[in-house]
């Protein structure tokens, strides 16, 4: 028999919710409501004249072929740096959950990345691959490599791509090593009990037992590559050369808040809020449905 | 009893708190900048000795970040009905500013209301022009400004046999070829800022408009005229210094702006601001001379335009004349002939007031700075003509922007000059067309 929760009055649980209901009001409905109101304005930078425009923001958005273009740099940025830092974190996180001498100071390390702020991870990118005074830049120049991240597009998206996933490492880490530790060791004794190879046990036996971190972080990842790399981006390459690096989340920014241009910049706050509301109902709906719990 | 000694105690504090304040009610400003380091510090030191000298009103500054923080960060508070008295804002963010209307109080205005005589003939032509109204009367306070100029290190130039600074864009060439064949310095040229060199300076020097209607001054309908033969000849000529390897492109804004110091590149080009930086860091002796010009093009060389920053007053419902008579007391006080010599002295920017600059000579800064008056002398050699007074185009920032990407393209081999002038003029237009549709009243 199901037993159900009954408060004797109805005050205090909508009392208890308050807190967070308020938070959630004043963080993102305001927000989020405010910035589909502008995005059927245009105004001056003060505000002193306001126009109502209907959808033009958003029509003038979709013919410009730049704002298309981002859309692509976007998907390629999100996927690489998805798939990097999962992919490497993963593998660390195999590696942290053998039995090994100072794995205590080896996880520390590994977590560090993830408290520094992304305009500082930057600059620790830059010391690498400026073209001058970067290590590997300096190096690759030396064996004949043209590298110049600030003239060559591609190297600029590797850079920005690479500084982006170094950062969520530490976090995919975490959450690695902790789904690892929670497979039982049965399970694994078992694998190799019928003589399965290593390589074997870890795709058929652990990889599908992770799977729910998996796909957790793979939702969290491309969110992270879709709205948090924005300080990494601004600091490295301004979204550029061109607009090489130029994703829409750093569009938004830079129309809204250099350009102050309120009504394009919230248009795009709208369709970038649709694209991620979008993102997560497919990922929840077709890809939970394949995931072992 | 309790209450009685609370009571008592709050009259105290009140007694205590209004002494100082009876003799003499200070009215108080507060003065957001954009200066980091130690031009920032300087800013508070002038500050601080303002509000030393008298005792009626006192200037609060605050370092609120770049200058695009300090426009936006103003701008914010402007809407939401509390923002500084004054504002620091760069030179590009000069229309947006002067199309606020009732967010703006003008400075000729201010000086009117509050009973002060400034001649604005006082200040330097290129600064004066820069922030004037089609009447000439002062919009904004000219506060830091700057002109670009060329950079050459004299031992690179020695080690390759070159006797001659030159002066034209031919001359440049010629020595940059010299440089590269004495593999003097690892990279021949760069330049810091590129539309501002490449595009603005160059424009006034050689007195083509970069848009109509007086670069817009004379309306917000102005539309840029990049694609006029001076721009695809200027850029042709960069562009193919670039494919020879005589010129490195270093990146937006500021980004190369190490480039020179280090020793890396023999010539630069930048702002006379940078002055204290190369002073600090360069480890070889330099010079900073005027901008080259095409002598095949304009025979003797118009006046440049500046860089820099102004200071603009921002209104408010509850601002009193009294307000408003400190930030003129305070305009007044950077504008004495000692306070602007000092200021262009210790900061490397050029001074504000003609008075300034004499006394800057008098006292012989010159001769022991060479080189120091090369901004001055390259914005006041020429009576400004509509082509060379200065920038007033809406959404300049983002133009600025447009023109730097179409020029990485060039400098990728991704396009030709023409395309990219043509490009970057087809969305600079759109970019005047948004911000004239969106001022319009």
């Amino acid at each position: 028999m199901r037993k159900k929760v009954i408060f004797p009055q109805l005050g205090l649980p909508y009392l208890l919710l308050l807190p967070q209901l308020a938070i959630t009001v004043v963080f993102f409905f305001l927000p989020a409501g405010q910035a589909i109101w502008f995005s059927f304005l245009r105004q001056d930078a003060f505000g002193i004249r306001t126009e109502f425009v209907w959808f033009e923001n958003f029509v003038e958005l979709f013919q410009d072929p730049l704002y298309l273009d981002s859309m692509w740099v976007t998907l390629v940025f999100s996927f690489w740096v998805t798939l990097l830092s999962m992919s490497v974190a993963l593998g660390l996180a195999v590696l942290a959950d053998r039995h090994i001498r100072g794995a205590t100071a080896y996880k520390t390390l590994l977590i560090w990345p993830y408290a520094i702020a992304p305009a500082v991870a930057a600059v620790l990118w830059i010391f690498i691959f400026h073209p001058q005074i970067g290590l590997l830049g300096k190096f690759l120049n030396g064996i004949g490599i043209k590298w110049d991240y600030k003239l060559n597009g591609t190297q600029a998206l590797i850079t920005v791509i690479v500084a982006s996933a170094w950062k969520q490492v530490s976090y995919n880490f975490l959450f690695f090593l902790a789904g690892l530790q929670s497979i039982p060791r049965s399970v694994l004794e078992a694998a190799a009990i019928d003589g399965a190879s290593p390589a074997r046990r870890f795709w058929t036996v652990v990889f599908p037992l992770l799977s729910p971190t998996t796909f957790f972080l793979l939702v969290i990842n491309l969110t992270y590559a879709f709205f948090d790399t924005f300080g990494v981006i601004d600091a490295l390459t301004k979204g550029g050369p061109a607009k090489a690096t130029t994703t829409l989340i750093y569009r938004a920014y830079i129309d809204g808040r250099v350009n102050l241009d309120l009504g394009s910049s919230s248009a795009q706050s709208v369709v970038l809020m649709l694209a991620v509301i979008a993102l997560t109902a497919v990922q929840f709906r077709f890809i939970e449905r394949k995931v072992h719990y | 009893m309790h209450r009685r000694s609370l009571l008592a105690g709050a009259a105290f504090a009140l007694a205590i708190g209004a002494a100082p304040a009876g003799a003499q009610q200070r009215t108080e400003v507060t003065f957001w900048y954009g200066l980091g380091g130690a031009l920032g510090e300087r800013v508070q030191e002038q500050v601080d000795r303002f509000n030393r000298s008298q005792d009626r009103y006192r200037v609060n500054a605050t370092f609120r970040g770049s200058y695009v923080e300090v426009m936006t960060g103003a701008i914010a508070a402007w809407r939401a009905g509390n923002p500084p008295h004054i504002a620091q804002v760069f030179e590009v963010g000069t229309a947006t500013m002067m199309a606020a209307g009732p967010a703006i109080k003008p400075v000729h205005e201010l000086f009117r209301e509050a009973g002060v005589e400034i001649d604005p003939k006082r200040y330097l032509a290129g600064v004066r022009g820069y922030y004037s109204d089609t009447q000439g009367r002062l919009v904004s306070m000219p506060h830091n400004s700057s002109s670009a100029l060329m950079w050459v290190n004299l031992d690179a130039f020695e080690k390759a046999g070159i006797r001659d600074i030159p002066r034209t864009w031919r001359e440049v060439r010629e020595v940059a070829q010299k440089l590269k064949a004495a593999n003097a310095t690892p990279c021949v040229m760069t330049t810091t800022w590129p539309t501002w060199v490449l595009f603005e300076q160059q424009s006034a020097i050689h007195d083509v408009g970069l848009a109509t209607k007086a670069n817009g001054f004379e309306g917000m309908d102005a539309e840029l005229q990049l694609t006029h033969p001076f721009f695809l000849k200027h850029i042709q000529f960069i562009a193919d210094l670039q494919r020879e390897g005589l010129f490195r492109y270093g990146g937006r804004d500021n980004a190369a702006g190490n480039l020179f110091p280090s020793g890396e590149c023999a010539i630069s080009f930048g702002s006379s601001a940078a002055r204290a930086q190369i002073e600090r860091d360069a480890k070889f002796r330099w010079a900073s001379v005027p901008l080259p010009y095409h002598d095949d093009f304009i025979q003797s060389p118009r006046n440049g335009v500046i860089g820099g920053a102004s200071l603009w007053v921002l209104t408010a419902r509850n601002r009193t004349p009294a307000e408003y008579a400190a930030v003129a007391a305070f305009f007044e006080f950077i504008s004495r002939p000692d306070e602007d010599a000092w200021w262009h002295q210790v900061t490397g920017y050029v001074p504000l007031t003609t008075a300034a600059y004499e006394k800057s000579k008098a006292e012989g800064f010159y001769e022991r700075n060479p080189g120091a008056d090369a901004a001055i002398i390259q914005l006041s050699r020429a009576e400004p003509t509509p082509n060379s007074q200065g920038f007033r185009l809406g959404g300049m920032v983002e133009i600025r922007n447009i023109i730097q990407e179409e020029l990485e393209k060039v400098f990728q081999g991704q396009q030709t000059v023409a395309q990219a002038l043509e490009a970057a003029n087809r969305r600079g237009n759109q970019v005047l067309r948004n911000f004239e549709r969106a001022n319009r009243s």
